[in-house]
């Protein structure tokens, strides 16, 4: 694969394509009308939860059409169901005005619709020329044609890009024109993006934009997920808005506001979710300076008092996570200072930040929250495990099967038995083992990374629980949350990041899930970017 | 409607019942197999479970065995070691030419530090610059037969008066009833199994395999514990090169070449999961004696040796074929 496509690189593209390449590499939608797509009353169930409940959405042909809503609104579920990676339970839908069942991706395609994942799904080893075709490739490639077709479509398109070159040498943006060439070269009718700017620079969103335009003027029906609103504001004919699964209302960009779009996106009722407890106000615990990590994370200040739930808000990749790692030593910081209880700390690996007094339960619960395969009792006391060796190694096992007794008791975890595999276990019990982890460990804080994603309400509630007890007895907690009535139930202060910034910093009268989003979708420039010097932006490598 | 009844029953009383089978199959499922094959072992041939044949087979496996163990550590944690037939050629090596100028209690702990040496050169470059362990170990692997050939000039090497216990005492001699080398393999099993079931480096080193990330984010040093597990498997693949030097009475440039895929297929008879953090000790004991049993079955039979690698190849692939069918597939 390598050598083919160091070959393919070598090669240059000729300046005119060959009078061949015509007909089949029509590249637009030119000769085929635009259509339009009808969703009616689409609901998707996984499991108990109701991921779409009941939701029309409907695209006219042309147009460029704006789904906009909180994470977890159900944004990226009504798109699967339209790519085919998700049936609809119940529903409806309409191509062209006919009735059409989308099974698999397969018959997705076929029908003409394309989508663009977030995540880029392209081979970086091969050339922009293969990538595009990479569906379609005869038995014997021939290069050239083929470099010849990508230039026509390339060309066609208005993207700059040499068919030859390989995708993986390619910034971000023109990856991201790979995909669409790759779908145009079917003949797209139907295009959706997700979240497609989430990952570019600004000068490459602009870029973007300009693709998406041209592909709507000519007849090609654009489907535009985004949490940016200026480029909403921008491309979009019409927007519609989801929350909670369900359809809020479909609106015309003209005559619609930044501020009425934010509260149509998170207008909520509160619930009775959050028990509280009478806790003081301690001594500072935390306080951070300056910190820079993971290339995202920049100049953020912070600071802990013993006895208060900090939360945390702000959109995925602003930089929440990156910053809870950084405090816990997961990924050591590249600059600023941590002090724990007054004392500067160096906090390079998980162990220091443990030895620091700061424990993480992490976003991602599987994946390093907990060993699936091991017994719960054995996830419990992975912090903790010197404490039950005797000098020679050898765990004392009825003083870890007291100890996490205890512990299950104050967690509340429900399991049949502590023995068995962790796997077992809910999402809710698997994420009371995780933060049971650090409740021996002689944590003074503790940070809890999106602590309810995938759990279910009855468990919401316990843990939320638990993360005021915590509280109560003196700890300092950090909630980091995409859910706004999470962070603003739990929390008695909320610091909004953006950019990898801090964007604002709200106490408790001032909460409202507007001022939230509102600080959260403030962009990068706003929040004060370096002035000046033109100081690179790292890339934001996720 | 479809779709709320079928997670009903996946998450109800026969999802449970299920998962129990599994687990049983998979505990017991390398027993079965090698219960299976000494009955057929015994009906085939009468001569198989005659004293002599027994020892002679337990013997045979002592090598294998005792490396076994150190690559059960190794695989646990995710990795594998392709470098301990070589580390076996250098023990055996190393200690023979050492009894030429001093005793047996100096030689053999200098064969075996040697060996635990190339197996800290493994784990540097897996354990802290991170490279994949199949590279590294067939590097070392490379080095130390060369090594190997280099001290014997490629020649055999007689162990001479000062490691006659060896020889005799050592290989000949046993304790109640039990041959000493076989003795050995036992208590290097025992050590590791206890090891793994009851002491916290052994759980973690599962802990390890089975989600590294996790272990490092509670707060525990990943590193000295991957390192660890291949200095243990170089010191004990030089060890198992003594014994065969034992056995044979020269130490050989040549010994254990293709013996790493021999302990392998043991420690996957044993039911070991390459992906690390799945396998036990016992288990993996009975997958080196189900490799040392079909061996001397065929053996017995008069099979031709061209003949026996691919009855072995196959019976390799239906004992692991039968366990990884019960096991549960990852969605």
């Amino acid at each position: 694969m390598t050598t083919l496509s160091a070959t393919v690189a070598t090669n240059t593209v000729p300046a005119a394509a060959g009078p061949d390449a015509g007909p089949d590499a029509g590249p637009h939608a030119a000769g085929r009308e635009a259509v339009g797509v009808e969703m009616r009353n689409i609901s998707k169930l996984f499991g108990g939860i109701r991921a779409l409940d009941d939701v029309s959405f409907s695209v006219r042909p042309g147009e460029v059409h704006a789904l906009l809503g909180e994470n977890g609104a159900g944004k990226s579920t009504l798109m699967k169901v339209l790519a085919g990676a998700h049936q609809a339970s119940t529903g409806e839908i309409r191509i062209g005005g006919q009735p059409v069942s989308i099974p698999s991706p397969h018959a997705s395609r076929a029908l003409g619709i394309g989508i663009i994942y977030q995540e880029m799904a392209l081979a970086p080893e091969l050339s922009v020329a293969e990538n595009i075709f990479l569906g379609e490739l005869p038995p014997l490639v021939s290069r050239r044609r083929l470099q010849e077709r990508a230039a026509v479509l390339l060309r066609d398109l208005g993207f700059a890009l040499d068919p030859a070159a390989l995708v993986g040498s390619l910034p971000l943006a023109f990856q991201q024109a790979v995909e669409i060439a790759k779908a145009m070269s079917r003949q797209v009718r139907i295009l959706i993006l997700d979240e497609p700017t989430a990952v570019l620079a600004p000068p490459e969103v602009e870029r973007l934009l300009n693709v998406v335009k041209t592909l709507s003027r000519r007849g090609v029906s654009v489907v535009y997920i985004s949490h940016r609103l200026d480029e909403i504001f921008r491309i979009a004919d019409q927007i519609t808005v989801l929350k909670d699964g369900r359809t809020v209302g479909t609106y015309p960009v003209a005559g619609m506001d930044e501020h009425r779009l934010i509260s149509l996106m998170v207008g909520r009722e509160a619930s009775q979710l959050f028990p509280k407890l009478s806790r003081t106000r301690g001594a500072e615990l935390l306080r951070v300076e300056g910190l820079h990590a993971a290339g995202l994370v920049r100049d953020v200040s912070l600071s802990l008092h013993a006895g208060e739930v900090l939360g945390i808000a702000g959109l995925i990749g602003s930089g929440r996570t990156e910053l809870a790692r950084a405090l816990f030593g997961a990924e050591p910081a590249e600059k600023g200072r941590i002090l724990v209880e007054g004392r500067p700390v160096s906090i390079r690996t998980p162990r220091q930040g443990l030895a620091a007094g700061i424990g993480l339960v992490p976003e991602d619960r599987k994946g390093q929250g907990l060993v699936l395969a091991m017994p719960i009792r054995q996830n419990a006391t992975l912090t903790t495990l010197k404490r039950f060796t005797n000098p020679f190694g050898v765990i004392r096992r009825a003083a870890e099967r007291r100890a996490v007794d205890a512990l299950a008791r104050r967690t509340t975890i429900r399991a049949r038995d502590l023995g068995l595999p962790v796997s077992s276990l809910s999402g809710g019990n698997q994420q009371k083992v995780v933060l049971a982890k650090w409740l021996d460990a002689g944590c003074r804080i503790v940070i809890l990374d999106e602590p309810t994603r995938g759990v279910d309400v009855g468990a919401r509630a316990e843990i939320y629980g638990l993360i005021e007890q915590l509280a109560a007895n003196g700890l300092g907690v950090i909630v980091i949350s995409s859910d706004l009535l999470e962070v603003i139930g739990a929390s008695d202060r909320i610091v909004v990041m953006s950019g990898g910034r801090i964007s604002g910093s709200l106490e408790r009268e001032e909460f409202s899930e507007a001022r939230i989003m509102q600080l959260a979708l403030r962009s990068a420039a706003h929040v004060g970017a370096p002035q000046g010097g033109g100081a690179a932006n790292a890339p934001e490598e996720r | 409607m479809a779709v709320t009844q079928s997670i009903e029953q996946g998450s109800g009383g026969s999802g449970s019942r299920r998962l129990d089978l599994r687990n049983l199959a998979a505990t017991w499922s390398t027993s079965a197999i090698f219960v299976v094959l000494v009955i057929a072992a015994s009906l085939i041939s009468p001569d198989f479970l005659g004293i002599r044949n027994i020892g002679n087979v337990l013997r045979q496996s002592a090598g294998t065995g005792i490396i076994a163990m150190g690559m059960l550590l190794v695989i646990l944690t995710g990795g594998i070691d392709l470098s301990v037939g070589s580390v076996a050629a250098l023990g055996s090596i190393l200690c023979a030419s050492l009894l030429s100028s001093m005793p047996l209690a100096a030689a053999v702990p200098l064969s075996l530090l040697a060996g635990g040496a190339l197996g800290a050169l493994a784990g540097y470059f897996v354990a802290v610059r991170r490279m994949p362990s199949f590279v590294v170990t067939l590097a070392v692997m490379t080095i130390a037969r060369g090594s190997a050939l280099i001290v014997s000039k490629g020649h055999p090497i007689f162990i001479g008066d000062n490691g006659a216990w060896l020889g005799d005492g050592f290989n000949r001699g046993s304790l109640l009833g039990i041959p000493l080398p076989v003795l050995l393999t036992l208590l290097v099993f025992a050590a590791t199994a206890f090891v793994l079931r009851l002491t916290a480096y052994g759980r973690l080193v599962v802990a390890i395999g089975s989600n590294g990330e996790a272990v490092r984010l509670s707060g525990v040093r990943v590193m000295p514990r991957i390192f660890s597990v291949y200095v243990v498997s170089g010191m004990l693949s030089a060890l198992a090169g003594i014994v065969i030097t034992a056995r044979t009475g020269v130490g050989s440039p040549v010994v254990g070449i293709g013996m790493e895929l021999d302990v392998i297929a043991a420690v996957v008879i044993g039911g070991a999961s390459l992906m690390g953090g799945r396998g036990t000790a016992l288990n993996t004991l009975i997958g080196v004696l189900t490799l040392g049993v079909i061996g001397n079955i065929m053996n017995l039979l008069n099979v031709p040796g061209y003949h026996q690698e691919v009855v072995k190849g196959v019976i390799i692939l239906v004992a692991v074929l039968l366990q990884s069918s019960f096991w549960p597939r990852r969605a």
